[in-house]
């Protein structure tokens, strides 16, 4: 793997440290000597998530406790994050849920749930930080979405849909900042395809990567990407496959 | 929203043991978070924490039961660079730990055979490595440089051992197989270095009586010391191969190298080949080569080679063919070895099973720490063989009972048939021990040797 160094110091925060794609991400970044403002909602996993990062050569780590669907408890803790030094170089968003279909599909409230989670939340907190680096000029925003989104299916829909939703409001934002940018600020949507996690655990999935394996390739896409980047990439083959089979055959497939 | 609960796994993933042998089924469950609770079984079905698998034989499967995957619990938690001291989770390799250890100035003190190892079953093993005889304070075995163990029982209990806090607990879990409880962090003391090299001698061992004089030789001014020998010669010239004995360099010493992370696995077998290209018919060929070759009699060289050369080659063991190997660890008194390990020797060759990796090491007087520690004064021994069935199983007893007989011991690590009667002879301790086990956990080896929570198979 080539090396692709994040500048010293550079500033990075992290929505839903605690998730195993964020942790695996944050060692990283942390032996790359950046500075870390780290959010989840549990905070003794939290703090053992930035005590890890410290350890590991994270030239500063801050953190906060936020559950990011309380909308109004983003705010203070966006602003702390800008605040403690001076700016943000990126921003990784990597919080989400993944329900059982079965379990929500029928249900409206669970569904809102799911959708509040997974899509809601992620553009709360991007319309927030849409107006800084636009202001600022430079720097990255990422998110989780899912291969999940690129097409519904009956096994994952409610899912998918929310990750549709971050998907598409991503390629808007990157299609805004080319403009008042010069696509300077770069927006990235990070598409796993199913990551052995405890996300996933006890689910059958075909194909699980591993989490440390996927790592390397989301650190380089924030480090120089713009634009949506399958990990692992040949996923990017299998969805561009799936997305074009015509709706008569798709309808009868299993999948 | 749902907090993921703790789910058992089917097999997708394969547990395994180092050797390959015996390979059973396994399920898994995995614990993340050291907060997390420990999985609730049913029907009597114990539990074993896994790391990295590297136990040769059945020490780190429970068929029948399910393991308790500790990878996750990678963590560092603390690390002083002004004392040394170190706490981080069990699932922590003990690579890592060096990566990050060793450009600050600091080492491990006792670095086993891997270092792709995980904190945990450093503890549970009590390791040692190459400088177990070292007479000042940074020899010894792994145990002897822990400084705290948390443990966290099936019941949920959560205590802090040390050698002065419940030590009871702590002499039980260093070496305990992982049975106590489990290990859900520790705090270690690593040793200063100033250099990322060592200084190597290379000596042409001439035999087994040689090896005993280059120890004695060697044994103040070189921490580390370890031989490799030619299983092709007997008689008189039995245990003829390379004597290798390290220092640590100073950092101001001419050509010492720079403290630089020892990183990880460079390249690997990419396959496991479906016929064992290390067999009886090469293993000869191999040895003699290996002793035939030029050596230069003083080098430097880098940490990370000169501790865990094999480690540069991911997964080695698939040169061992699909049946894998067993390896035969022992140790005997030092005035038994020069007549027992000829013996071990010809009866392996007498019944066709040729040895492809043979290690001498000289162990120190210094007590253990552990209840069940393998290491104690003496010659410990290492033969390798690749797995031909039944007969493979004969002749392990076959050398088990030469060393029962000699007063020595079996490692556990590595075994994978060694008999009950051997073990608890081996292990006086062991009946104290079972009553620190956990009433929820238990593992193969542990069904075998001690005849405790059901028949073994």
């Amino acid at each position: 793997m080539a090396k692709h160094k994040v500048m010293h110091g550079e500033r990075i925060l992290v929505i839903g440290a605690a998730s195993a794609i964020a942790q695996e991400v944050i060692r990283t970044w942390a032996k790359q000597g950046a500075r870390l403002f780290l959010v989840a909602r549990d905070e003794a996993r939290l703090k053992s998530v930035a005590d890890d990062a410290r350890v590991r050569g994270a030239a500063a780590v801050e953190s906060a406790v936020l559950d990011v669907t309380e909308m109004k408890a983003q705010v203070p803790v966006l602003d702390e994050a800008w605040k403690v030094w001076d700016g943000l170089d990126g921003v990784l968003i990597a919080h989400g849920w993944l329900p059982d279909q079965g379990d929500v599909q029928d249900d409206a409230r669970k569904v809102r749930d799911v959708i509040d989670v997974n899509a809601t939340s992620v553009c709360e907190v991007l319309a927030r930080i849409s107006p800084r680096f636009e202001v600022q000029g430079r720097g990255w925003v990422a998110a989780i979405s899912s291969v999940a989104g690129v097409r519904g299916r009956s096994s994952i829909y409610v899912y998918g849909a929310a990750k549709a939703l971050v998907s598409h409001y991503l390629a808007g934002m990157r299609h805004r900042f080319a403009a008042s940018t010069g696509g300077a600020v770069r927006v990235i949507d990070i598409r796993p395809g199913p990551i052995d996690t405890p996300m996933t655990a006890g689910m059958k999935m075909p194909l699980l990567a591993d989490v440390s394996a996927v790592a390397p390739s989301i650190v380089r896409a924030c480090a120089r990407a713009n634009g949506v980047v399958y990990v692992p990439g040949v996923w990017w083959a299998i969805m561009n496959i799936l997305a074009h089979v015509p709706e008569k055959i798709w309808l009868r497939m299993k999948i | 929203m749902a907090r993921e609960g703790l789910r058992i796994r089917a097999m997708s993933k394969s547990y395994e043991s180092w050797g390959g042998y015996p390979r059973r089924v396994q399920k898994a469950v995995r614990l993340d978070w050291k907060d997390a609770r420990l999985p609730v079984l049913d029907n009597g079905e114990t539990f074993l924490p896994y790391g990295s698998g590297r136990s040769y034989g059945d020490q780190c499967l429970n068929t029948g039961g399910v393991l308790l995957d500790m990878r996750g619990l990678k963590r560092f938690v603390k690390f002083d660079t002004e004392t040394g001291i170190l706490v981080a989770e069990a699932g922590v390799t003990l690579a890592e730990i060096l990566d990050i250890t060793v450009p600050k100035g600091w080492l491990l003190p006792v670095i086993p055979g891997t270092r792709l190892i995980t904190l945990g079953g450093a503890i549970a093993n009590d390791v040692h490595g190459k400088n177990h005889h070292a007479k000042h304070a940074w020899g010894g075995s792994f145990g002897h440089h822990v400084r705290k163990i948390w443990l966290r029982r099936s019941d949920g209990e959560d205590m802090v051992c040390s050698p002065d806090k419940k030590p009871e607990w702590f002499a039980a879990t260093v070496a305990g197989m992982g049975l106590t409880g489990v290990i859900v962090q520790a705090e270690i003391q690593l040793m200063p270095i100033t250099s990322g090299s060592v200084a190597v001698r290379t000596i042409k061992q001439r035999n087994l009586e040689h090896f005993f004089d280059l120890c004695a030789e060697f044994d103040e001014s070189h921490d580390y010391t370890v031989a490799w020998f030619d299983d092709t010669c007997m008689d008189d010239k039995v245990g003829r191969g390379i004597f290798m004995a390290g220092r640590l360099m100073n950092g101001d010493e001419r050509g010492a190298l720079p403290l630089r992370a020892p990183g990880g696995v460079k390249f690997a077998v990419p396959f496991s080949p479906p016929v064992a290209v290390i067999n009886p018919l090469t293993i000869g060929g191999f040895n003699s080569a290996y002793r035939l070759l030029p050596r230069r009699e003083h080098s430097v060289v880098p940490l990370g080679k000169f501790f865990n050369p094999l480690d540069g080659i991911g997964n080695w063991r698939g040169l061992y063919g699909p049946n894998g190997f067993v390896q035969f660890q022992c140790v005997l008194p030092k005035d038994e070895a020069a007549s027992v390990i000829p013996a071990l020797l010809k009866d392996a060759r007498e019944d066709g099973h040729r040895s492809f990796l043979n290690v001498l090491k000289m162990f120190g007087e210094r007590p253990s720490a552990g209840m069940l520690s393998f290491p104690r004064p003496g010659i410990t021994l290492t033969l390798d063989f690749p797995f031909m069935g039944e007969r493979t199983v004969r002749l392990l007893h076959k050398l088990e009972d030469r060393v029962i007989a000699a007063d020595g011991a079996l490692y556990p690590a590595k075994d994978a048939c060694m008999r009950a009667k051997s073990f608890k002879h081996a292990y006086p301790l062991w009946q104290e021990f079972a009553d620190f086990v956990d009433p929820a956990m238990s593992s193969d080896l542990w069904r075998r040797v001690s005849g405790l929570n059901g028949s073994s198979e």
